[in-house]
């Protein structure tokens, strides 16, 4: 078994989709003859044909609303956004048809459409190409939120958005594209909904999704030298949410850490921390604490790394994690505490 | 390869008082039937339509957006197609969804705001009527597509009004039609204001018709008021996407005569002479006249229509005044196929709430 990439596994996810299920079509910017700017679609119209695989005009609305009126003539569309920043165009139709249309029905009408967008930062991007929005579909009632951060998951999770009957937005950790993995596809990993102990621990845990479950990993690895035992929590599904996983594991640890790349301010790192206090306040022996890019638009590539939560920031929270009582010192000239 | 350019005056049969115009467009004549036909639903709408707006008086609907003045394209685009053919409407369309046979009251329902749709979309293939200006457009064009690719021999058509067409979604929907040959009719009812704002202030075009060119989409202009040239119109483009062609704009002038909704003031943007002018022109009195001229239409028959109409908004009146059924947890269950552990836990507590408010 060789080792296969990211971007292969969801290409296999893909081919397996389109072969298994005439509904399925795969349409957006360059996903034909080129295989998209990520090589996600390589191969799948020489394979399927033009009608299975196709580009379409340059305009991101036009593909999701498209991909609506497909879906209602019993289609699968697989849509695939260019970048992150460049779905905005079709935010509204996400929004108002795409999460909305079976809820306005009441059931009559379904959409299973997958809406692909490789998101996020780390790999030297220029502006508008590294942006973390996954709190803007978490938001949204209606939607499937799901990001993949490992090579199994990849495939898996994929096959399975295109199976729901209801819209998934897809988020694809572009840092992750090129990380390997010995994976024998077809294969089932957990289902949605479903968060995953990447890594178990007795001393804290830390919860990430896509491209900072590495970081929580890595963190993990440096905190055992420290004497630290951290397990690791990936999300896998921001929605739905596995509250149940989460929780057993604060339960367990009472300790939490949230890492997240988008900025923290209203992001889904601020929801799941809110959930694990709601759940487990009182088995916690800190404040949850998140780690988080900074409340600022995504920097220029070569500041980028000072923006990216990494392991020092995470070892950083975990440091704070052992205080008792006392409060957070960063707080303290805060609502006069001093 | 149709004419991509439209012609510069809008096709016209009827003159404003129901007399044939001396130039006879080239379209074939729509038959005699299928104009009682639409004269009885556009009697039996305007009917329907002015009950929907008493019914805002007496807080029986939220809000209701008059289409009178505008029967000729409401009633013009659901006879041009057939039963199974898929329509897109907006907010406006009231009176083309109670053409097409569906349950006023189920139309009423977004109104009403017991649902967002009271109807089912799948079996009178048309879609929730659609409030985010344009949006709809690129609906109709995939699912036209989609009917392509399946032979099914469908078709679709997108409703929508002449501020929407300054909405980037209906130029992409134009452009995607166009690309991949969906067969889509395109038909913008130009009522001239989009609630305040008039037409000079959308577009520098010669005409709303002329947006097609641009996206190699044939169309065409027509008078929205003379209901003959609108199925006259409007059926020509839907055969025209039948055969495979691709898409087909249609530019229907016309007007509202109401205000945008019963909520808008419309004497702060326009003038009563405006609207007198445009009362000249009603689209049922003109083919009423026409309709007589011909021998086709008797008193006894106006007569029985009005009567049909007088019913219908009777029976509409009582079953309105019925408090409809509400279901709580409908909130819940309609998200997802499947309710997260979230919405389900929600929903339990909303469930207590009730009990407990007992
Ligand atoms: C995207 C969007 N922007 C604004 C509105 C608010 N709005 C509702 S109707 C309307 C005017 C639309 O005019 P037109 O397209 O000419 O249709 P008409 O109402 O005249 O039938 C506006 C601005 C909306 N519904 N959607
Ligand atoms: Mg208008």
């Amino acid at each position: 078994m060789a080792p296969i990439t990211m971007a292969q596994a969801l290409n296999t996810a893909l081919r397996d989709a389109l072969h298994d299920d005439d509904r399925v079509v795969v349409f957006g910017e360059d996903v034909g003859a080129l295989g998209g700017v990520f090589r996600v679609t390589d191969g799948l119209t020489d394979k399927f044909g033009d009608e299975r695989c196709f580009d379409t005009p340059l305009a991101e609305a036009g593909i999701v609303g498209f991909a609506v009126g497909m879906a209602m003539g019993g289609f699968r569309p697989v849509v695939e956004m260019q970048f992150d920043a460049f779905a905005y165009p079709a935010f509204e139709q996400i929004v108002s048809h795409v999460a909305k249309l079976r809820n306005r029905t009441r059931g009559r009408l379904s959409l299973p459409l997958v809406i692909r967008i490789p998101y996020a930062g780390g790999i030297g991007g220029v502006e508008h190409h590294c942006d973390s929005s996954e709190a803007y579909y978490a938001h949204t009632p209606g939607l499937k939120v799901v990001t993949p951060a490992t090579v199994a998951d990849a495939y898996s999770l994929l096959r399975e958005a295109i199976e729901d009957p209801d819209p998934v937005v897809f988020l694809e950790p572009k840092k992750l594209y090129w990380s390997k993995s010995d994976v024998d596809t077809p294969l089932r990993t957990e289902p949605f909904g479903r968060a995953v102990v990447r890594r178990a621990g007795r001393d804290a845990t830390v919860v990430a999704y896509g491209p900072a479950v590495p970081v929580a990993l890595a963190a993990a690895e440096a905190a055992a030298g420290e004497g630290w035992d951290l397990e690791v929590v990936d999300l896998r599904t921001i929605v739905p949410f596995d509250d149940e996983t989460v929780t057993a594991s604060v339960r367990r640890t009472g300790r939490c850490v949230v890492i997240q790349e988008a900025p923290g301010f209203a992001g889904v790192g601020a929801e799941v921390a809110a959930r694990v206090q709601e759940r487990c306040f009182h088995s916690l022996h800190a404040p949850v604490l998140r780690v988080s890019g900074f409340d600022v638009p995504y920097p220029p590539p070569m500041l980028e790394h000072h923006h990216l939560p990494g392991v020092d920031r995470v070892l950083d929270a975990l440091d704070r994690l052992q205080r008792d009582d006392e409060p957070d010192p960063r707080f303290l000239a805060l609502g006069g505490a001093a | 390869m149709a004419q991509l350019l439209p012609a510069t005056q809008p096709v016209r049969f009827l003159t404003e008082t129901g007399t044939p115009v001396a130039d006879r467009p080239a379209y074939p004549e729509p038959d005699q039937d299928l104009l009682l036909s639409a004269y009885r639903k556009m009697v039996v709408g305007r009917r329907f339509d002015t009950q929907a707006t008493a019914l805002t008086k007496q807080g029986r609907l939220a809000v209701y957006p008059s289409s009178h003045g505008q029967e000729a394209c409401q009633v013009g685009a659901v006879l041009a197609l057939d039963s199974g053919d898929w329509l897109f409407p907006t907010y406006r369309e009231s009176v083309a969804l109670v053409s097409r046979g569906i349950d006023p009251v189920e139309v009423l329902s977004l109104l009403r705001g017991d649902a967002h749709c009271g109807y089912d979309p799948g079996e009178h293939h048309v879609a929730p009527q659609c409030t985010p200006l344009a949006t709809q457009t690129l609906h109709a064009a995939g699912l036209a597509y989609a009917e392509r690719r399946k032979g099914s021999g469908r078709i679709a058509l997108a409703f929508i009004g002449d501020g929407a067409t300054s909405e980037g979604d209906f130029h992409e929907a134009l452009n995607f039609a166009a690309v991949f040959r969906a067969p889509v009719v395109f038909l913008v009812q130009n009522n001239h204001y989009a609630i305040s704002v008039p037409l000079s202030r959308q577009s520098a075009a010669p005409s709303l018709a002329h947006k097609g060119i641009g996206y190699g989409v044939p169309a065409e202009q027509v008078d929205g008021n003379d209901p003959m040239a609108v199925l006259a119109v409007l059926s020509a483009a839907a055969a025209h996407a039948r055969a495979g062609n691709g898409p087909f704009l249609v530019e229907a002038h016309t007007y509202r005569i109401d205000a945008h909704t019963n909520a808008d003031d419309a004497s702060r943007y326009r003038s009563t002479a405006e609207v007198d002018q445009w009362r000249q022109r009603d689209p049922i009195a003109r083919l009423e006249a026409y309709l007589r001229g011909r021998g086709a239409l008797t008193d006894t028959v106006v007569a029985e229509v009005a009567a049909e109409a007088e019913e219908y908004a009777a029976a509409l009146r009582t079953r309105m005044n019925a408090d409809p059924p509400l279901t709580p947890t409908d909130l819940f269950d309609h998200v997802y196929a499947e309710p997260t552990p979230q919405l389900r836990e929600q929903r339990a507590g909303l469930l207590e709430e009730l009990v407990e408010a007992r």
